[in-house]
C-alpha cells in the first residue's frame, strides 16, 4: 500500500502512540491502564510504521527481535517476582518503598515485563503477517 | 435481565458452533472467536450481574463496601480475553501459512499429514471431490 | 526462612519459565540456547526430584502466590500425585533433552525450539501443580500454544496441515473448559480446588453443576485424545520431529488425564452412577479404537501415535471403576506409561535413522546391525504389551485386578484382549525393523548418535527399575490415592488456618489475584 499521506504521517503517529503507549503503562499504577493496554498501544505504533514503510523499517526500529523482547519481558517479570521470595518466601509477593522522595514498588518491572511481552509477542505476528501480505 | 443476557450467550455459543461444523478454515477461526466471546459473557454472567459499585476501596476505608461488585469475573474475563486474542492470532497466522503452503483452505483438501507415512501410499488417496 | 522447603513447589514452574526467557535472550545464538537449556533441564531434574522427596516425607505441600491467603491468591499444591507427575516429567524432559541434541536440527532452533521446549515445560508443571480450576486452564493455554508453536518449528506442508487439525480441535477443547469452569465458578463461587472440595460435596447437584462436569469431562478428553474425540492426535503427532513427538507422547494426553483425575476424584464424585457408566463405555472404546487403528498403520510413528489412544483407555478404567484400588492402579499406570511410550518414540527415532525409514515395509534387518537397539526396543514395547515382569505388568494387572473385585467382567476382557492386540502391534514392529531381512543391505550399517542412545537407556533403565522393584512404586500409588479419594490433608494443607467454610450467599470476594495480567 503505497499512500503519499500514510507515509509522511506514519513517523509522527509512531512517536506520539510509542510515548502514549509508556503514558498509559505508568498510569496503570493507580489507574485504569497497564502493562498489558500500553503494549498493545505500543505494538499498534510499530504495526502503522510497518504498514507506511515496510516490515523492514520497522524491524530496524525496534532493534532487537521480537521473540528477543518478549524474552527481555518475561525475564523482567521472573525478576521482580523474586524479592518476594527473598523476604517471605513467596513468589511474586510484591515490595514497596521510596527511595529519595521517588515510590517505587516491584510491580512496575512486573508491568514492564508485560509490556514488553506484549509488544514482542504482538509484533513477531504482526510482522509475519505483513510480510505474507506484501509477497 | 439475566434470561436476556442467557439468550444472548446461547445465540453466541449457537452461532460459533455453526460456523465451527463449516469446512472453510476461516470460518471456523470465526466461529471458535465466537464461541470464546460466548464463553467469556457466561463468565461475566456467573459472577452475577447486579450492582455497580466499584469493587475498590476507598480512601481511609478499611474494608470494601458490603454493596461492592464482584472482582473476580473481570479478571477472569480480562485473562480470558488475552489467551483468546494470542490463540485467534496464532491460528490466523497458521491459517494463513496453510493457504500459502498447501493452496487450500478447504479442510477436506488438506491431506498432506494423511499422506505422510499412510499405510497406502499411493497419491490416489487424495479426495478430489471438485475441480 | 521457615517455610523455606515450601519453595520447592515453585521451581519446577519457575526454572523453565526463566529458561524460556533466556533462550529467547539469546534467539541469534542456538549453540549458547542449546547449553543454557541443557543445564536448565539438568536443574529441572534436581528440582523435580526435591519436590518428590519433600513431599514423600513431609506430606502435601501447598504455597501462595504473592502470600495473598487462599482462596483469593492463586494456590499451588504438591500432593503425591502432582510431585510423581513432576518427577516423572523431569526425568522425561531431560531425557529429551539429550535426544534434542541428536536429533533437533539448527533450522528447528532458529526457528524458536528451546523457548517453545521450556514454555511446554512451564505449561505442563504448572498444569500439575496449580491448585485453582481457572490457573490450570491458564496453563492448559500455556500448553497448546507452545505446543502448536513446537508442531511447526518443521515448516513442512504435512505439519502446517497437522498442526491445523490440532489447533481446531484442541482450541474447541480449551473453550469447552473455560465454559466448564464458569458454570461450576456460577454455582460455587469459588476457583480454588481445595475450597471447592469443602463445597461440592455439601451441595445438591444442579442442572449447572452436571452440565460443568459433563463439560469438564469432555474438555479432558479432548486434551487426553479419548474416544470419540482423539482424531486430531494422528493427524498430527507423526509429523513432529522425534525428539518433540516424544514430548508430546509422554506427556500431553497425561496431563488430560491428570486434570481428569484431579477434578474428579477431588471435586465431584464418581459415584454418580451415570457418570461412571460413560467414562467405562469410552474407555472400553478408547482401547479398542486405538489398537485397531494401530494395527493397519505401517509407519511406526502412526502405530505408536495409535498406541497412544488405546493406553490412555487403560487408564480411564481406573477412573471408571473408581475404588481405591483402582485409582492407585490408573496412577501407577500414568507414570509407567510417560516413561514407555516416550521411549518408543525416541526408538523410532533411531529406528529411522539406522533404517533410513519409518516405514516398516521398506525397514529391515536391524537385528544383525544393530543388536543393541533391539535389546533396548524390548524392553518398552513388551512393557507396554504388558508382559512380567515390566512395568506394563504390573499395571495392566492393578487395573484389571481392580475391575474384577468390582466384577466389571466386560472391561477386563476388553482390557485383557487390547493387551494381547498390543503385543501384536509390538511383534510387527519387531519383525519388520529388526527381524526380516532387509530389501537393500547396505554395505556399512548406519551407526545412531550416542545422543539417541543414552536417553533410550535411561528411560529403559526406568522401566526396568519400576519393573523389577514394583513395590516401593504401587505403595507410593496408593498413598498418593489415598490423599485423591480424601482430601482432607489437601484441604489442610491450602487452608493451614482451617477456615470456615464459607456458603454461597454470604461470599463476597474482598480481594481476587487471578491470571498474570491486568
Amino acid at each position: 500500500m503505497r499512500s503519499l499521506i500514510l507515509s509522511s504521517v506514519a513517523r509522527i503517529f509512531f512517536a506520539i502512540m510509542l510515548a502514549g503507549s509508556v503514558w498509559v503503562l505508568l498510569r496503570g499504577h493507580n489507574e485504569p491502564g497497564g502493562g498489558f493496554i500500553g503494549g498493545l498501544v505500543g505494538a499498534a505504533g510499530f504495526a502503522t510504521l510497518a504498514l507506511a514503510a515496510g516490515v523492514e523499517a520497522a524491524r530496524r526500529t525496534l532493534v532487537l527481535h521480537p521473540v528477543v523482547v518478549m524474552g527481555l519481558g518475561l525475564f523482567l517479570a521472573f525478576v521482580s517476582g523474586i524479592p518476594g521470595i527473598l523476604t517471605d518466601a513467596s513468589f511474586l509477593t510484591h515490595q514497596w518503598g521510596t527511595l529519595a522522595g521517588v515510590k517505587l514498588s516491584t510491580t512496575i518491572v512486573f508491568d514492564v515485563g508485560v509490556y514488553l511481552v506484549v509488544v514482542g509477542g504482538v509484533l513477531s505476528f504482526m510482522f509475519r503477517l505483513y510480510a505474507e501480505d506484501a509477497r | 435481565m439475566t434470561l436476556i443476557y442467557a439468550l444472548a450467550i446461547a445465540a453466541y455459543v449457537g452461532c460459533g458452533l455453526y460456523m465451527m461444523l463449516s469446512r472453510h478454515a476461516v470460518r471456523m477461526i470465526l466461529g471458535l472467536t465466537l464461541l470464546t466471546n460466548g464463553a467469556i459473557f457466561l463468565i461475566f454472567l456467573s459472577g452475577r450481574v447486579g450492582t455497580t459499585t466499584p469493587p475498590v476501596i476507598p480512601q481511609g476505608a478499611e474494608a470494601l463496601a458490603a454493596d461492592a461488585a464482584n472482582a473476580l469475573p473481570q479478571a477472569l474475563v480480562l485473562t480470558a480475553i488475552v489467551i483468546g486474542f494470542a490463540l485467534t492470532s496464532f491460528a490466523v497466522a497458521l491459517v494463513l501459512e496453510a493457504h500459502r503452503s498447501l493452496g487450500t483452505l478447504d479442510v477436506r483438501e488438506m491431506r498432506d499429514a494423511e499422506r505422510l507415512g499412510a499405510p497406502d501410499p499411493s497419491p490416489a488417496t487424495s479426495v478430489k471431490t471438485h475441480g | 526462612m521457615a517455610d523455606a522447603s515450601t519453595l520447592l513447589v515453585l521451581w519446577p514452574v519457575l526454572i523453565p519459565i526463566a529458561t524460556a526467557a533466556l533462550t529467547a535472550l539469546l534467539w541469534s545464538s542456538p549453540v549458547a540456547q542449546r547449553r543454557v537449556g541443557l543445564a536448565s533441564l539438568a536443574l529441572l531434574l534436581v528440582a523435580s526430584l526435591a519436590l518428590t522427596m519433600e513431599v514423600m516425607h513431609e506430606g502435601v505441600i501447598a504455597k501462595q502466590f504473592g502470600a495473598w491467603d487462599a482462596p483469593f491468591g492463586i494456590s499451588f499444591v504438591a500432593d503425591p500425585l502432582s510431585a510423581a507427575m513432576i518427577a516423572i516429567s523431569g526425568i522425561l524432559a531431560f531425557a529429551v533433552g539429550i535426544f534434542a541434541l541428536g536429533d533437533i536440527k539448527e533450522r528447528h532452533e532458529r526457528a524458536g525450539f528451546h523457548p517453545l521446549f521450556h514454555g511446554l515445560m512451564a505449561g505442563v508443571n504448572g498444569a500439575f501443580l496449580t491448585g485453582d480450576i481457572f490457573n490450570l486452564y491458564v496453563w492448559f493455554e500455556v500448553m497448546l500454544i507452545t505446543t502448536l508453536g513446537l508442531l511447526v518449528v518443521q515448516r513442512g506442508k504435512a505439519q502446517i496441515d497437522g498442526a491445523l487439525k490440532y489447533a481446531a480441535m484442541n482450541l474447541f477443547g480449551t473453550i469447552l473448559f473455560l465454559i466448564a469452569v464458569a458454570l461450576l465458578y456460577g454455582a460455587t463461587g469459588t476457583l480454588n480446588m481445595a475450597d471447592l472440595a469443602r463445597i461440592l460435596p455439601q451441595m445438591e447437584m444442579s442442572p449447572g453443576l452436571t452440565a460443568s462436569a459433563l463439560l469438564f469431562l469432555a474438555a479432558f478428553g479432548i486434551k487426553a485424545g479419548v474416544f470419540p474425540l482423539f482424531f486430531w492426535l494422528p493427524a498430527s503427532y507423526h509429523t513432529a520431529p522425534i525428539a518433540i513427538a516424544a514430548l508430546f507422547a509422554g506427556l500431553l494426553t497425561k496431563v488430560g488425564v491428570y486434570a481428569a483425575f484431579r477434578v474428579f476424584t477431588l471435586m465431584f464424585e464418581m459415584e454418580g452412577g451415570a457418570l461412571r457408566e460413560i467414562v467405562a463405555v469410552v474407555a472400553a472404546m478408547t482401547m479398542i479404537t486405538g489398537v485397531f487403528g494401530a494395527a493397519v498403520q505401517w509407519n511406526v510413528r502412526r502405530i505408536l501415535s495409535f498406541h497412544i489412544i488405546s493406553q490412555i483407555g487403560y487408564m480411564l478404567m481406573g477412573l471408571a471403576i473408581a475404588t481405591p484400588v483402582a485409582i492407585a492402579g490408573a496412577v501407577f499406570y500414568i507414570v509407567h506409561h510417560i516413561i514407555v511410550k516416550a521411549n518408543l518414540f525416541l526408538l523410532a527415532g533411531a529406528i529411522k535413522h539406522a533404517a533410513g525409514t519409518d516405514d516398516l515395509r521398506k525397514a529391515g534387518g536391524l537385528l544383525r546391525s544393530h543388536p543393541w537397539l533391539a535389546v533396548l526396543f524390548l524392553i518398552p514395547a513388551l512393557s507396554l504389551a504388558g508382559l512380567p515382569p515390566l512395568s506394563g505388568f504390573w499395571a495392566k494387572f492393578l487395573v484389571i485386578d481392580a475391575s474384577l473385585r468390582e466384577e466389571v467382567w466386560w472391561l477386563a476382557a476388553v482390557a485383557l484382549a487390547v493387551g494381547a492386540l498390543t503385543l501384536f502391534s509390538m511383534s510387527k514392529i519387531w519383525m519388520e525393523a529388526f527381524w526380516k531381512k532387509p530389501a537393500l543391505v547396505r554395505a556399512t550399517p548406519r551407526t545412531v548418535p550416542v545422543a539417541f542412545v543414552v536417553p533410550i537407556a535411561l528411560l529403559g533403565a526406568v522401566t526396568l527399575t519400576i519393573g523389577l522393584f514394583a513395590d516401593p512404586f504401587v505403595e507410593y500409588a496408593r498413598t498418593a490415592t489415598a490423599v485423591l479419594v480424601d482430601p482432607t490433608d489437601y484441604i489442610a494443607a491450602v487452608f493451614p488456618g482451617d477456615a470456615p467454610v464459607r456458603t454461597v450467599e454470604t461470599e463476597v470476594p474482598v480481594i481476587a489475584i487471578e491470571g498474570a495480567v491486568e
